[in-house]
């Protein structure tokens, strides 16, 4: 027994958590960035180191991760993943190159060599699916013509997170390229499996789990996904991935109720993940690499504007429907943590957690504000052009006005 | 009126129509039971000028209030097509046999010829009740015959 120390500190951080939270909620941004800075105040070189509780935080945090993407697959299903990939590949692909260049270029330009490369590319491409789709139901863009759009890339998003994390591991594991081509042919081999499976018999999936009591339902679906997490890193393939399978395997009622029950434990150590990864970043690492994360947050945000920009019009949406659709698109957060996370726990490039560290604290704070600001602007701009052109740029109502009212 | 539908990865479903005036209008369907519906703004399609969250429940509610509505519309429609068809809405009354007894007793069919096409009870509408339908005082029988027809179940239900 640790005793009462773990039980003190442990129980100091976490109403800590609660308060930052709160003031979270206040100033309406995500709390995510709170919690870094957190972790950072309790680190080493921080304001008030912790001792007893490093070890504790760091199994809470793996924990934290696995639920992360076991509710990310929760949120789709099978046939939703496969009908994106038929419709949305374009756009996930030019997603992909616009956006992990600027983190690949300057890994490169600083002689960093090819794996942080890998690293600081995933932590620039990925967008935080969460911070997105809460700015989406915030700002009331939900029944918004392009939020189909947006929805899509972060599924093409998650997906290739699939494909990418075990790529990751192998090369972070410095198995080099062969090993890496070979978890990725057991990744892209595991993921075909389970959406094969979940399509086909995600029904026994969901009988062999379905339980009408509720604890016993909790505790079947966190075992097996704590399960399948284990024997996926054992595979090496990342628990994360195992996890997001799960979840995709689950899907209908039974996900939306494992939805439920899990969002409470999930946010718990979601939030420890976070501080878990501020501890390991020491505060005095930041300044050397603020420069950095700046330049990489305005190419963040350029390039994920310019992709949301360009699919949403290629869908046919209008300029404020882009707009919105590239302010969006902006939100870095869980996923790019993860990433650097895994990173830093293999031992990779030391600059790499500050710099995603300070990269995510910029987004995560700065997005959702870009994103309030964008429909004003283009209301401007709007108000400004029918100015200009008169009355004419309204279109023409479709049908004469009748006054009488028809039955 | 056409409907498209689009799927929202994570969320749920959207469909959407044009009304006859030009005026967009969608229902977002959230896997959660919540539903939004949205009025989109007139200058640009894209975008949500109004969006009105309900819950399951209220969305039901809202349902039942647009379609008992049309109901009643339906029927003066009906009414207005069939030269020589009357409706007649026949409240029953105090002193009425009929409260706690079916409607296949009355035998208004076959005793006047004229049907009984909806019961209008409090703000709900029962379209097309069946046979052991059992009324309650102050329901509003809704009655579609010639008008002696009509007359006759009024002077029915009235008596029995």
């Amino acid at each position: 027994m640790h005793g009462s120390l773990l039980l003190v500190e442990f129980g100091a951080v976490l109403l800590g958590l609660g308060l930052l939270g709160a003031l979270a909620i206040k100033f309406r941004i995500s709390p995510i960035p709170l919690y870094l800075l957190a972790g950072l105040a309790f680190g080493q070189g921080g304001l008030l180191p912790l001792g007893a509780t490093e070890e504790f935080i760091a199994t809470g945090a793996e924990i934290g991760v696995i639920l992360l993407l076991f509710s990310l697959g929760l949120e789709y299903t099978a046939p939703e993943l496969v009908g994106t990939l038929r419709t949305s590949a374009v756009g996930g692909l030019l997603d992909l190159v616009l956006n992990a260049a600027p983190g690949v270029i300057l890994a490169v330009l600083l002689g960093w060599g090819p794996v942080a490369a890998l690293v600081l590319g995933g932590v620039t491409y990925v967008t935080s699916s969460g911070i997105a789709a809460k700015v989406l139901s915030d700002l009331d863009w939900i029944g918004n013509r392009e939020t189909p759009v947006v929805l899509s890339l972060l599924v093409m998003e998650d997906l290739a997170m699939a494909l990418y994390l075990p790529i990751l591991t192998a090369v972070l594991a410095g198995t080099g390229l062969l090993g890496g081509s070979l978890a990725l042919a057991i990744a892209a081999g595991t993921v075909t499996i389970v959406l094969f499976i979940a399509v086909r018999y995600g029904r026994f999936v969901e009988a062999f789990v379905d339980s009408p009591s509720q604890e016993v339902l909790l505790l079947k679906i966190l075992g097996l996904t704590v399960l399948v997490a284990g024997i996926a890193q054992s595979l090496q393939v990342s628990a994360a991935v195992g996890a997001f399978l799960v979840g995709i395997a689950l899907s209908g009622p039974l996900a939306h109720t494992a939805r439920n029950l899990l969002s409470p434990l999930r946010d718990l150590f979601a939030a420890v993940f976070f501080v878990f990864f501020g501890l390991s970043t020491n505060p005095a690492d930041l300044p050397p690499v603020a420069a950095l994360a700046v330049l990489l947050a305005v190419a963040g945000i350029a390039t994920k504007y310019a992709t949301g920009w360009w699919a949403a019009r290629r869908a046919g949406i209008g300029r404020a429907g882009r707009a919105r659709a590239g302010a969006a698109m902006i939100p870095r957060g869980e996923f790019n943590i993860v990433i650097a996370g895994l990173a830093v726990a293999a031992g990779a490039h030391a600059s790499l957690g500050p710099l995603a560290a300070a990269y995510v604290l910029i987004l995560a704070i700065l997005a959702p504000l870009a994103a309030r600001t964008v429909e004003p602007l283009m209301h401007r701009a709007r108000d400004r052009d029918r100015r200009r052109d008169g009355p004419t740029a309204a279109p023409a109502p479709s049908q004469p006005h009748s006054h009488h009212i028809t039955a | 009126m056409e409907v498209h539908r689009t799927g929202l990865p994570g969320i749920g479903l959207r469909h959407e129509f044009v009304t006859e005036r030009g005026r967009r209008v969608g229902v977002v369907s959230h896997r959660t039971g919540r539903r939004e519906v949205v009025i989109y703004d007139r200058q640009d399609p894209d975008t949500a000028a109004v969006t009105l969250t309900l819950s399951a429940e209220e969305a039901d509610g809202m349902a039942e209030l647009l379609a008992s509505a049309r109901v009643v519309e339906r029927i003066g429609e009906l009414h207005r097509q069939v030269e020589g068809l009357v409706t007649e809405q026949i409240p029953i009354v105090a002193g009425s046999p009929y409260p706690g007894r079916a409607l296949g007793d009355t035998r208004a069919r076959t005793r006047t010829g004229a049907s009984i096409v909806a019961v209008v009870r409090g703000n709900e509408v029962v379209a097309s009740p069946r046979p052991d339908f059992v009324f309650q005082a102050g329901d509003v029988v809704v009655v579609v015959g010639t008008a002696d027809g009509t007359a006759a179940v009024a002077e029915l239900l009235a008596r029995g």
